[in-house]
């Protein structure tokens, strides 16, 4: 997958040449004077034709981040701060006329769920027909073809009779396909996806993130895919943004996040993963400790440390910046942990900001707070292998877990 | 939708059937004799006897059932023994006045109400949805009679706009006679329908089929006029028709406020001179009007929405 984004000018190199970058963007609910903050200070870059993931928990802010692009986010929720930059025009300021041709022609948007993102009433037709005489000015006849079109080119098979159904009428692996048609029909340079398979069965799943790397290799669109599922993400994306708490907390390549996460956080979100080998296996993977951030929690420090394993007193007062994971090779991309590598104990000083150096500082017991937190998860989890009607069946090894929290809550 | 439309419509016969059961033996069964008050309660028992062999009267029940059901397939309603006339004469005559002005209250409740909800439901809890909410409520909280005498008096006597009462057919009469009573009506329907599809349209406003056509950059009023209110519509629909119903042969109050010669007021006339067989009739076609508009909604509902068909099927 990441062959084809080699291939493609300004993916090597996202930040000089991006076709969008988030800056700074700050996402508040509730009142004004008390306001609760979701998204903070949240950057991102999308280069032409490049397919960056956006992963997180629920409530990371994830769905949040992707909705401000669009300027899709509904009251009493507004973005307060930062920029959206889309080819140089800041979407963000746009007025309203600028803002619905933006929509209509550079970017599109599919959605979790593809039976209540299809208006009911409606049928396939006259979604596609609507879109494209609205947004490409066609004839009644020209719109007809080439809806048929495009549901022929996201694989449905039939288009002509397909045109004529109505949503219900179609499988959810279909609708997601006419979503993809539809959101697609004006040929925009950038598809938001927020959660495009999690509604969907895991075959339904691969065959609709096969269709979204075919369609980005034949338009040369850009992706934005938000996710809760690492698979899904390492399936199809170049790079990925890690959310937490309404923070990105790190970026970078998809192997490199994969192979030598940078962050805590990444590192527990990957542990958490089931793998092939581990059906069957009575010892359940462990999940993250504790619970995350509530909106109304307001942390000095970084915005993990509650949970994370590895931290230090430092960390509670340590501002969250993301910083470069290593300077000689700006396309590892940034973590926003302090403590480097943090897989190796010892104090940390927030002031110097340095990270202990991993020969000479000795290992040292963990504090407190967190040893607690891994004891009660490890009695956690040692409780969960006791049952054996809890392992996960083969079928679901690609599910994560820790998204699972919100409702064990 | 074949399958639907006979199964409602065999629905609907299998009403009409019950209804006409229904008018026929609770009209029989009420006491108080039609002949007697014919005859200003001074006729002879031979008189009186002779009226009712002329009128059948005197025969079975069920006899006199049957040759009621035939006579309603043919269209013979019988004869009106206090106004010694075909029923269905009478009928006729009273008939065009009530169903143009419910017709026309209903195009009022529309185009005042539509908009109205279009708007209060874009800016929720604004001053203008606010204001829409007040003023609906005040012309709702008002009774029909009233509201009746009101727009009277403002637009008959001090504008002189239209006439204060009456009834004229054609084009031009119906417009210069029935509109104030329309308005009378409208007014009150209007509320219903600013009140239910307000709601709705906010709740459907929400989803995310919504946010998607936003997403494709379709314009607000294509976004709520296309969408929104095709999936919004519904439950107006659904109350209209119930207060339509209750409206067919309940239009008696506007109707003697505007003096408007109707089948409302016709009904309240023929129950107090204890006329069996116009009562009957205008319970009958009454009844039928209903049975009809509750079959016109359901079929209108599973246009606009295909999953209706599905649900009752």
């Amino acid at each position: 997958m990441t062959a084809v984004a080699q291939d493609l000018p300004g993916v090597a190199d996202a930040t000089t040449d991006a076709l969008l970058s988030v800056d700074g963007l700050r996402v508040e609910f509730g009142p004004a004077d008390a306001p609760l903050v979701a998204v903070k200070d949240v950057g991102l870059t999308i280069a032409p034709g490049e397919i960056v993931g956006l992963i997180g928990e629920s409530g990371s802010g994830k769905s949040l981040t992707c909705r401000s692009i669009m300027r899709l986010i509904g009251a009493p929720g507004r973005v307060t701060a930062g920029t959206v930059d889309f080819e140089g025009r800041d979407v963000l300021a746009m007025s309203s006329k600028e803002l619905r041709d933006f929509r209509a022609h550079d970017v599109g948007m599919i959605y979790q769920d593809p039976f209540s993102s299809l208006n009911p009433v409606m049928r396939i037709g006259d979604h596609l027909r609507e879109t494209l005489r609205a947004n490409r000015g066609m004839s009644k006849a020209e719109a007809r073809a080439e809806g048929i079109a495009l549901l022929e080119r996201v694989g449905i098979p039939d288009p002509e009779r397909r045109y004529l159904s109505y949503p219900h009428e179609l499988s959810g692996g279909m609708r997601q396909r006419v979503m993809i048609a539809l959101a697609t029909a004006s040929r925009p340079r950038l598809l938001l996806a927020d959660e495009p398979t999690t509604a969907l069965d895991v075959t339904t799943q691969a065959q609709i993130l096969d269709l979204l790397t075919d369609m980005r290799r034949e338009l040369g669109m850009a992706v934005l895919v938000v996710s809760h599922d690492f698979g899904v993400i390492a399936q199809v994306c170049d790079r990925v943004c890690v959310m937490y708490g309404g923070h990105v907390v790190e970026t970078g390549p998809v192997e490199r996040i994969y192979a030598d996460p940078q962050h805590p956080y990444t590192k527990a979100l990957l542990d958490s993963v089931p793998d092939m080998e581990s059906a069957g296996n009575p010892v359940r993977r462990e999940g993250i400790p504790g619970y995350p951030p509530e909106l109304t929690d307001v942390l000095p420090g970084c915005v993990f440390a509650p949970r994370c394993a590895h931290a230090r007193p430092g960390c509670t007062s340590v501002p969250m910046v993301l910083q470069p994971v290593d300077a000689a090779a700006p396309d590892a991309g940034s973590t926003a942990c302090p403590v480097r590598p943090f897989s190796v104990g010892g104090p940390f000083d927030p002031v110097a900001g340095s990270p202990p150096d991993p020969v000479a500082v000795p290992v040292s017991p963990q504090p407190a707070a967190a040893t607690a937190a891994m004891t009660a998860a490890e009695t956690a989890a040692r409780a969960q292998t006791g049952d054996p009607g809890d392992l996960p069946a083969p079928g679901e090894a690609r599910i994560t877990q820790p998204t699972d929290q919100e409702s064990t809550r | 939708m074949t399958l639907y439309v006979l199964r409602r419509l065999a629905l609907s016969v299998g009403v009409l059937f019950g209804l006409a059961v229904v008018t026929f033996f609770m009209i029989h069964l009420v006491p108080g004799d039609p002949v007697q008050l014919a005859l200003g309660g001074r006729g002879t028992p031979e008189a009186v006897a002779e009226v009712r062999g002329q009128l059948g009267l005197d025969r079975p029940l069920l006899t006199q059932f049957g040759d009621f059901l035939g006579g309603v397939v043919t269209g013979d309603l019988g004869l009106s023994v206090a106004q010694n006339a075909p029923v269905t004469e009478i009928i006729g005559q009273r008939l065009a006045p009530s169903a143009i002005l419910i017709v026309y209250g209903l195009f009022v409740a529309l185009v005042i109400g539509v908009p109205l909800a279009i708007i209060a439901a874009l800016r929720p809890n604004g001053v203008v949805d606010n204001g829409i909410r007040l003023v609906t409520t005040f012309a709702f909280a008002m009774p029909a009679f009233w509201l009746g005498l009101m727009l009277a008096l403002i637009f008959g006597l001090s504008l002189k706009w239209f006439p204060v009462s009456g009834y004229e057919s054609g084009i031009g009469g119906i417009l210069r006679t029935l509109t104030l009573p329309a308005v009378t009506l409208g007014l009150s329907l209007a509320v219903v329908v600013v009140r239910t599809l307000r709601s709705s349209l906010l709740e459907v406003l929400q989803t995310e089929y919504i946010d998607a056509a936003r997403s494709r950059g379709l314009g607000e009023w294509r976004v709520v006029g296309r969408h929104a209110l095709r999936n919004a519509v519904m439950a107006t629909i659904t109350v209209l028709s119930v207060d339509i119903g209750f409206l067919i042969g309940g239009t008696v109050v506007v109707e003697s406020v505007f003096q408007i010669p109707g089948a409302g007021s016709l009904l309240v006339e023929s129950v107090r001179a204890r006329d069996y067989e116009l009562v009957q009739a205008i319970a009958l076609i009454a009844g039928a009007a209903v049975v009809l508009l509750s079959l016109a909604t359901d079929l209108l509902q599973a246009t606009i929405d295909p999953r209706v068909r599905l649900a009752k099927r």
